[in-house]
């Protein structure tokens, strides 16, 4: 409430920081003006993360000047700038784990009667405070920070791939909570690789490109392209359009399938699945978070055994007992976490070549020559940038996933089971591997890939099962795998049934939200769910884990 | 944030020391090992010599394959504290079958089978039923050194001691100069440091350090892995503690108990973390020398025992945090 506001909240000039060889930022600058939410973008890697680590004192710059409200500062630690009202979600989850939920907020001096009113405003009412946050899934982790940092009343708050790990009607709350704050004094800096999250919320973004700003635009309706073309520089001309799909070759009528499962359940959240995923084919999985994918992944890849029924590789059945077993069978699994999948300490090349060295039989002497030379194509082959590799935390999240597929990649890969790969990862990257998932199937691997993006389905998938509550309630061929159709059948909705309200924020991109109010009767395919009939409630994972 | 611009050329070369602490502990290792060196030097002049380097390698030998045992368990995130009870126990063993009819070997052969044992049951509870390896080791401490004692009271017998041939392996050296105990202790070294950087079981014991779950995902059985490691460190202490009880001429089923905290710091300084998954052992060993000299030199100044304690544990704390600092994300 200055009597003469300034003109930027928060400006951020020629902001440098470098690790080591790698050159995170060499001149972003970035302005925020109060009341309004701008959006911070660009490619994996491109520094975004560093850039709000550094105007929240996370990470201290290498050079540069940061001034809030006209006042030139030195933020030195996220407890300074949270005081100076600059706040920041991270990328990853900022609890600790072995604490309750009330100890986290003692730590950050967290007023509890906000955090509960900002908790519920995200949907998340009945939390409790007292369970501890290691026990919490990722989707509430990253709530839970949210209202933490909304409760310390933030002048500017940060916020780090927010939505990368929620599910849509999670998503939904926290647009509409951080779009309520449009127009006050305070302004929000929002981090999504999700343009259509970017249209809906936000008034200016900021590009980022290999460390700098490259462009200040205006969001409007066309702006999705400059944006775009501006995040991939002149590399954009080299990036196929979406990934060749041949038509699909007829299969033969006795074809054997790579992998059935025959009436699967894990006795719990899976029941009775039934499919036959073949070699040459990309199978979608679809399904609202929380529906049993996770539970048929983790049985597929063998890290846990189905309650009944079997599964057959190659026309044998098998029994998985352990993961190793699945590899044996040639299944190999590329989980949704990258921290699960990856020795963030060791290097690119032992990350790659862990699979290699698994079983007894290896145990001996390594060949190192053969080794490197397998190592060396699959990163070539995958166009990871391993300049940082001695250490694969160092990569940026797109470069991270990309070494979780190069694993299973380097030797030949005959099943691939690929749990959400293109989660908060860039455009190019995000192509990079559509086009790969395609070249597998042309060379006769099987691919069964679960995504939450529903227009990779019509992209990469020849064609899609549809799960829901534990069941698969629908199979989609390819081409007909339109968002608006995937969405009807993940909510198990008949093809005249409304669409709850967050589906239409996602079938129609060019359309404002329908508020939380308007949100359809009978939107809730389970019945009366407890509260409001309100989209997305029931099938969420928060709520159906409550017969544990 | 101007002033930040002016001092990067030292930030660069903080950041240089940082990552030649992280990624080549050794070399700033030896440098702290050679001040120490020119400190006794000074204190005591003359006293560093050809033969006093001997005398050094030959007391740092057991510490360094003890430091050996704890740093392939570190890297997993795991720790043997039974070192100590089964060092002491080849030891004892050994010289109470000393008139056995198969003589000394017969002796040494049951000891280190017997200690390899210890380390499969430690092995077996570690991996297999999940118990944390500092219970599980502690717990086997304490069952080595109740065996140990049930056997001294079965087995008394008259003129048992430290047979000679491994007081000469322990105190012994060619020309008086070079420690017969290396012909032990070099192609053990060979062996760890090539089984940690070039077999595929070294990898593993990285990947299980680092992450479990990626290592299980990967197709690897830790408990296979886990056995065979406490085997391997059950084995390596029961060879240390030959080498020991030659190098102090006794035989006693406590002997080794104080070499197990200085076997732990010595990987920690030599910059093995004990989270697992980071290190190696070329660190362990310069550790295990620059303990051995800093003995020497707390001996030369004639400090009291608790002193030496105090300089020692301030010693690992400090190496320890500055290991974090370095290898800290950031
Ligand atoms: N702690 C670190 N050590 C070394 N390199 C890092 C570190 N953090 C980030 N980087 C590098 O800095 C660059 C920018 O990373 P980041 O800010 O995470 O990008 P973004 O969030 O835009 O994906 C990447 O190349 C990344 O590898
Ligand atoms: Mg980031």
């Amino acid at each position: 409430m200055t009597p003469n506001p300034p003109d930027q909240l928060l400006l951020a000039t020629g902001i440098s920081k470098t690790y080591g060889a790698v050159v995170a930022l060499r001149n972003a600058s970035l302005g925020v003006r109060p009341g309004e939410v701008h959006a911070l973008l660009g490619a994996n890697g491109a520094g975004k993360s560093t850039l709000v680590k550094i105007l929240t004192g996370a990470v201290h710059p290498d050079g540069g000047t940061i001034a809030v409200r006209g006042r030139e500062r030195t933020v030195h630690s996220p407890a300074e700038a949270r005081r100076g009202g600059l706040v920041s979600v991270y990328q990853e989850p900022s609890l600790i784990p072995d604490l309750d939920i009330r100890a986290n907020l003692r730590i950050t001096n967290t007023p509890v009667e906000s955090f509960r009113h900002w908790v519920s405003e995200l949907g998340l009412p009945d939390l409790d405070l007292t369970s501890l946050a290691r026990r919490l899934p990722l989707a509430s982790l990253r709530v839970i920070d949210l209202a933490r940092a909304l409760a310390n009343e933030p002048d500017v708050l940060m916020l780090d791939e927010m939505t990368a790990a929620l599910p849509a009607n999670l998503t939904e709350r926290v647009l509409e909570v951080v779009g309520r704050r449009k127009g006050g004094d305070s302004s929000v800096i929002f981090i999504s690789h999700r343009m259509i999250e970017i249209a809906e919320l936000c008034d200016r973004a900021t590009v980022l490109r290999e460390g700098e700003t490259v462009g200040v635009v205006d969001v409007t309706a066309g702006s999705d392209k400059r944006i775009v073309d501006l995040m991939l520089g002149p590399m954009a001309a080299e990036i196929p359009a979406a990934a060749e799909r041949p038509a699909a070759a007829p299969r033969p009528a006795d074809a054997q399938p790579r992998l059935s499962a025959r009436g699967v359940s894990d006795g719990r959240r899976l029941h009775e699945v039934s499919f036959d995923l073949h070699p040459g084919e990309v199978l979608g999985v679809v399904a609202l978070e929380g529906q049993g994918q996770d539970e048929l992944f983790d049985i597929l890849a063998g890290s846990s055994r189905p309650a009944t029924g079997s599964l057959v590789v190659d026309g044998t059945p098998v029994a998985f007992r352990h993961p190793a077993d699945a590899i044996q069978a040639g299944v190999v699994y590329v989980p949704a976490d990258r921290a699960e999948a990856l020795m963030m300490q060791r290097s690119v090349r032992e990350n790659i070549a862990l699979p290699f060295v698994a079983g007894v039989r290896h145990w001996a002497m390594l060949n190192m020559g053969a080794e490197r030379k397998t190592v060396d194509e699959a990163v070539a082959t995958l166009q990871i940038d391993a300049r940082a590799g001695n250490e694969v935390r160092r990569l940026s999240g797109g470069n991270q996933q990309k070494v979780t597929i190069a694993r299973w990649v380097a030797t030949g890969v005959r099943t691939l089971l690929c749990f959400d790969p293109t989660r908060g990862i860039d455009i190019r990257t995000k192509q990079q591997i559509y086009v790969l998932l395609r070249e597998l199937a042309q060379g006769g691997a099987a691919v069964l890939l679960y995504t939450s993006e529903l227009k990779e389905v019509q992209l990469v998938c020849d064609r899609a099962i549809v799960i829901f509550g534990g069941r698969i309630v629908a199979q989609v061929a390819g081409a007909d795998a339109d968002e608006p159709s995937l969405l009807r059948a993940a909510y198990n909705l008949a093809p005249d049934e409304v669409i709850p309200e967050l589906a239409v924020a996602f079938a129609n991109p060019d359309g404002a939200p329908g508020s939380a109010d308007t949100a359809a009767a009978g939107a809730d395919p389970d019945g009366p769910g407890g509260g409001a009939p309100r989209a997305g409630d029931a099938p969420t994972g928060e709520q159906s884990e409550d017969p544990a | 944030m101007t002033a930040a611009t002016s001092r990067r050329p030292r930030r660069q070369t903080a950041a240089g020391v940082r990552g030649l602490f992280r990624d080549q502990p050794v070399i700033p290792l030896l440098g702290l090992l050679a001040i120490l060196v020119v400190v006794i030097e000074v204190v005591d002049p003359g006293i560093v010599s050809i033969d006093w380097a001997g005398v050094i390698i030959k007391g740092s030998v057991p510490l360094a394959i003890l430091a050996g045992c704890q740093t392939i368990a570190m890297l997993t995130g795991g720790i043997d504290l039974s070192v100590g009870a089964v060092a002491s126990m080849t030891g004892f063993v050994t010289a109470t079958m000393i008139h056995s009819p198969g003589g000394e070997v017969q002796g040494i052969v049951i000891a280190l089978v017997a200690a390899s044992l210890a380390g499969f049951v430690s092995g077996v509870g570690v991996g297999v039923f999940r118990v944390h390896p500092l219970i599980m080791t502690l717990g086997m401490n304490f069952v080595v050194l109740g065996l140990a004692n049930v056997w001294q009271l079965q087995n008394v017998q008259t003129g048992a001691g430290v047979p000679a041939n491994l007081r000469t392996l322990g105190s012994g050296a060619f020309v008086e100069v070079l420690p017969y105990s290396l012909v032990v202790f070099v192609p053990v070294m060979a062996l760890i440091l090539v089984g940690l950087k070039r077999t595929g079981y070294g990898r593993l014991l990285y990947a299980i350090g680092d992450n479990p779950v990626a290592a299980r995902l990967s197709g690897a059985r830790s408990w296979q892995v886990l056995i065979v490691l406490y085997v391997i460190s059950g084995l390596l202490a029961g060879i240390a503690g030959l080498i020991l009880s030659g190098y102090a001429n006794t035989a006693s089923v406590s002997l080794a108990d104080s070499s197990v905290l200085p076997s732990i710091a010595a990987a920690v300084i030599g910059g093995t973390s004990i989270m697992g998954g980071r290190g190696g052992y070329a660190g362990s060993i310069v550790g295990a020398v620059i303990l051995t000299v800093l003995a020497a030199l707390l001996t030369i100044l004639g400090l009291p025992e608790p002193t030496r304690q105090i300089v020692f544990g301030s010693i690992i704390v400090v190496m320890a945090a500055a290991y974090t600092r370095v290898t800290a994300e950031s």
